[in-house]
């Protein structure tokens, strides 16, 4: 497919059944991210990418095996590892261990009812800082590349 | 996209919706699925419609880019600033058990500025990203 306004839609449809797939999972906080970030926001910057450069693909210069190779090959690995993983649902996993803990501790410790919160926020309060850094930096870096080659009185214009 | 009517009045009716929904998911964050990043996108999203449907001018109108920017390093600065009064009275850092008069509400507290700190960050970067994009113009 050579039209990327085709395939930026696509990325937008794909993350809505993704979110659909983790809200059948019963994870609605994380559908509710890739709803909003994957099929929301995401889709938006694509479609933004594609107007400031053509809207379909150029054709490749070189020959195409390489990178049909190492797709291949990152899929086979994936596979690989996921044949090593627990079976699905598996009562004595670490997640499984550690969840009634969490259950358990987040009311009468922090008064949130939402286990997924009182982990995010709290006990795991050093990651969410970190991930909080991760897109103060990723958005000074566009802001770096972008506004920096913006030529004056470029955005005039609606 | 100026001259469009059912666009342009139909976003002047769902914007208000979208905002308080972002709202809920922030406050409501406690009880329900969602949070700071999930309510930050969905403002940023309110902000990124308004400015798809209006224009790039009546966005930064709204929600000015010095505005935006500010924003940006703002929320980490909460985020880690309420790390830091735990680590003053005493505690770990991050640990937010000293910020109320008891254990409970000091969580409470502590998950409230952050997820505020989070949703500040957040909802920022997105508008600030989607500004940097659409101010290049096509050349």
């Amino acid at each position: 497919m050579r039209n990327l306004f085709a395939v930026a839609v696509l990325t937008g449809i794909y993350s809505f059944l993704m979110a659909s797939v983790m809200l059948v999972l019963d994870a609605p906080d994380v559908a509710l991210t890739e709803a909003s970030v994957g099929a929301g926001v995401g889709t938006v910057l694509l479609l933004g990418t594609l107007y400031l450069t053509k809207t379909d693909e150029a054709r490749p210069i070189h020959s195409v095996a390489l990178p049909l190779f190492v797709a291949v090959g990152t899929a086979a690995i994936l596979i690989f590892g996921v044949t090593g993983t627990p079976p699905f649902g598996a009562a004595d996993t670490p997640v499984q261990l550690a969840g009634p803990d969490y259950i358990n501790r987040s009311l009468p410790e922090t008064g949130i009812v939402n286990v997924v919160s009182s982990v995010l926020a709290s006990y795991r309060g050093f990651d969410t800082l970190g991930e909080t850094v991760v897109i103060f930096t990723a958005g000074i870096a566009i802001l770096m590349l972008l506004k920096r080659a913006t030529p004056p009185g470029a955005g005039r214009k609606d | 996209m100026r001259l469009d009517v059912i666009l342009r009045v139909v976003t002047k009716f769902i914007l208000p919706f979208m905002m308080v929904f972002a709202l809920y998911v922030q406050f409501h964050g406690d009880y329900s699925a969602g949070g700071g990043f999930q309510a930050g996108v969905i403002a940023a999203a309110t902000i990124i419609l308004y400015a798809l449907i209006y224009g790039l001018n009546a966005a930064k109108r709204i929600v000015s880019a010095a505005l935006v920017e500010a924003m940006v390093p703002l929320g980490v600065l909460i985020f880690a600033g309420v790390g830091v009064v735990g680590w003053l009275t005493g505690l770990n850092y991050l640990d937010y058990s000293n910020l109320a008069y008891d254990q409970v509400h000091g969580q409470e507290w502590g998950v409230f500025l952050v997820e505020a700190g989070v949703f500040i960050t957040v909802s920022s970067t997105m508008v600030a990203i989607f500004y940097a994009f659409a101010g290049r113009g096509r050349r």
